[in-house]
């Protein structure tokens, strides 16, 4: 099972697609490591940088509502994981986007508007680490500035077995 | 309680449900292209696994970056042509024979109705127009179809579009399906799936249900599905008539069995009434942000496009010819400075457009006949956009950068974006019908 857990990236936007995740100029690539630089490169968020000091550093992201809609590129999950960030926590997601996260053994959490807001409020007080329990299903996120909130959260018995077995191909081939 | 049409699908297709809520479906067809395959060819080697569940259930094109454009998308294409060759699949279209996928895998009678359908491609969907379940997935459902023959699904619920109405002039399945795009918003269906119906659905062709069921996605929508009926029969009946005996009535009553009962539930039901609608394209980024196009104001443009798995077909060609031809009928010809790009889905649809002269009538009109190629559509090739130019498209994605980094996509109808195209700005086809 891989670990999960660090830095923040915050993108405070609904329905960012899976084109702004990573370009389909990018998808000629064949090896998942090459789209590493592309990440983000055409979102379209007010003050976002995406060749910001985040690169190298976050190992979550925390977004909105409808997170990954559009193409069924898998590359987008792919390129957050050649970049270290290994857990999306949203309001809501895409299926197929969430779908690739999870196949790739990789969490997608949702949570309710309500906790997104009060995620994103401890912005107002530096930058924001994120831990993640994934057996005890307990998020811990701390300000720079001290400031922690706790949350639980739930994963459906299908997608914790994927996290578990560390994807689909590795659950499908042992059962079927 | 009855059933609908999905829930009959995955009442047949069922065979684990590992957890509650999750269900895994044996597949009827797998779909393979040269951008979301060579990852999951690549990882099957690496398993030691390199091996296809059922070569003939495998379908596989090259159709995004085709004939290769550089060393890169070539070797994605080589991937795909040695993988299909090596395990003996047959329907495989390659250079010469291909086309986007969306358009040449129905033609060729590869989809029926009760089918479950996945492809590593969001616009999967489009299948559903036969009364198919059919969904795009991601690289490793791909690779695990591949193997396997099964998918994991969500059991998901239906929405029931009812569609009324007689078309006005100028209104077409799409100026339809972006009505429905902007009532449901882009993620008003996510882990749905839309049924279509209605009489307006009734009276279509299998070209327009497939228009429909094509953007189901751009709603969020796992599927789009139309109930299976005489004119689903007659599509396919090249392809079914000797399994039938050669009797039609028994394929529709056969047929019949995959429609939704009349007492099963919904999620949600939405009446569209298309009587008074307006021809309409999109404005902004998102496909849910959909205006008539009389209320847009002066939209000039760069570039016409009309093609892909939404708009490439030939009835799709035919109306947009109709529309340039009545222009150079009054001498007009494209604006000067717009550039028209019109690319057949299909090599039967460009021969079929070349019979019938549609293909001379874009040439007269100083239109580029590009090959069959979903390339413009998400920026890949043949029709890139440049920052701060402007597109009237008949694709089915108006992302920032979608065809090309700072280009603007307009979605349309393949009328609305033809008459754009003489006139340099959006504007509604209608004095040109």
């Amino acid at each position: 099972m891989k670990t999960f857990g660090g830095p923040v990236l915050f993108l405070d936007r609904s329905d960012i697609n899976t084109d702004e995740i990573i370009p389909a100029k990018y998808l000629t690539e064949s090896k998942k490591e090459a789209l590493k630089p592309y990440l983000l490169e055409d979102l379209k968020l007010d003050g976002f940088d995406p060749a910001g000091s985040w690169r190298g550093h976050a190992k979550v992201v925390v977004t909105r509502a409808n997170f990954g809609c559009g193409s069924s590129r898998e590359h987008a999950p792919w390129a957050l994981e050649v970049n270290d960030i290994t857990c999306v926590i949203a309001e809501s997601y895409a299926r197929i986007f969430r779908q690739n996260m999870f196949n790739g053994g990789m969490p997608a959490v949702e949570l309710s508007a309500g906790q997104i807001d009060e995620i994103f409020s401890l912005t107002n007080n530096g930058d924001v680490t994120c831990n993640i329990d994934i057996t005890g299903k307990k998020l811990t996120f701390t300000s720079s500035s001290g400031i922690t909130k706790r949350i639980d959260f739930n994963l459906s018995q299908f997608d914790n077995a994927l996290v578990e077995a560390g994807g689909w191909v590795e659950f499908a081939d042992a059962r079927y | 309680m009855g059933k609908t049409i999905t829930e009959k699908i995955f009442d047949k297709h069922k065979i684990d449900d590992p957890f509650p809520g999750t269900a895994v479906l044996s597949l009827d067809v797998v779909m393979c292209h040269e951008i979301t395959t060579p990852i999951a060819i690549a990882d099957l080697e690496w398993r030691g696994k390199d091996r296809v569940f059922d070569a003939s259930k495998i379908k596989a094109v090259i159709d995004h970056v085709t004939p290769s454009k550089d060393s890169k998308s070539a070797a994605q294409a080589k991937i795909l042509r040695d993988w299909a060759r090596r395990h003996g699949i047959k329907d495989f279209f390659d250079v010469g024979s291909n086309g986007v996928c969306h358009a040449i895998f129905p033609e060729k009678g590869f989809i029926r109705p009760g089918y479950t359908v996945i492809m590593g491609d969001s616009h999967t969907c489009t299948h559903g127009a036969f009364g198919a379940f059919a969904a795009g997935v991601g690289t490793t459902d791909l690779e695990v179809g591949i193997l396997k023959g099964v998918c994991a699904f969500r059991p998901p619920e239906s929405i029931r579009v009812d569609i009324t109405g007689a078309l006005p002039k100028g209104v077409y399945a799409k100026d339809v399906i972006l009505e429905v795009i902007r009532r449901l918003t882009v993620n008003g269906a996510t882990d749905r799936v839309i049924e279509f119906r209605g009489e307006t659905v009734d009276a279509m062709s299998m070209e327009e249900r497939m228009t429909l069921c094509n953007m189901a996605i751009e709603a969020g929508g796992t599927s789009g599905l139309c109930m299976p009926d005489r004119v689903t029969v007659d599509y396919l009946w090249p392809f079914i008539s000797s399994d039938y005996n050669n009797n039609i009535d028994a394929a529709v009553k056969d047929f019949a069995g995959w429609r939704s009962d009349a007492d099963a539930s919904y999620a949600a039901v939405l009446m569209v009434d298309v009587s008074k609608l307006e021809p309409a394209a999109t404005v902004g980024y998102k496909p849910d942000q959909v205006r008539p196009v009389k209320e847009l104001g002066d939209v000039k443009i760069d570039q016409v496009y009309i093609g892909s798995c939404t708009n490439g077909r030939i009835s799709d060609l035919r109306i947009a010819a109709s529309v340039v031809k009545s222009a150079l009928t009054n001498g007009k010809k494209l604006a000067p400075g717009v550039r028209g790009i019109v690319s057949p889905a299909t090599p039967a649809i460009y021969r079929q457009a070349l019979e019938e002269g549609l293909l001379a009538i874009f040439m007269d009109a100083g239109y580029c006949v590009a090959n069959p190629t979903c390339g413009a559509c998400l920026g890949m090739s043949t029709g890139v956009l440049a920052e701060g130019e402007i597109c009237v498209s008949t694709t089915n994605r108006n992302f920032n950068g979608r065809m090309g980094k700072g280009g603007m996509v307009h979605l349309a109808s393949p009328a609305t974006a033809a008459a754009s195209g003489i006139a340099g700005r959006l504007v509604n086809p209608r004095e040109y019908l």
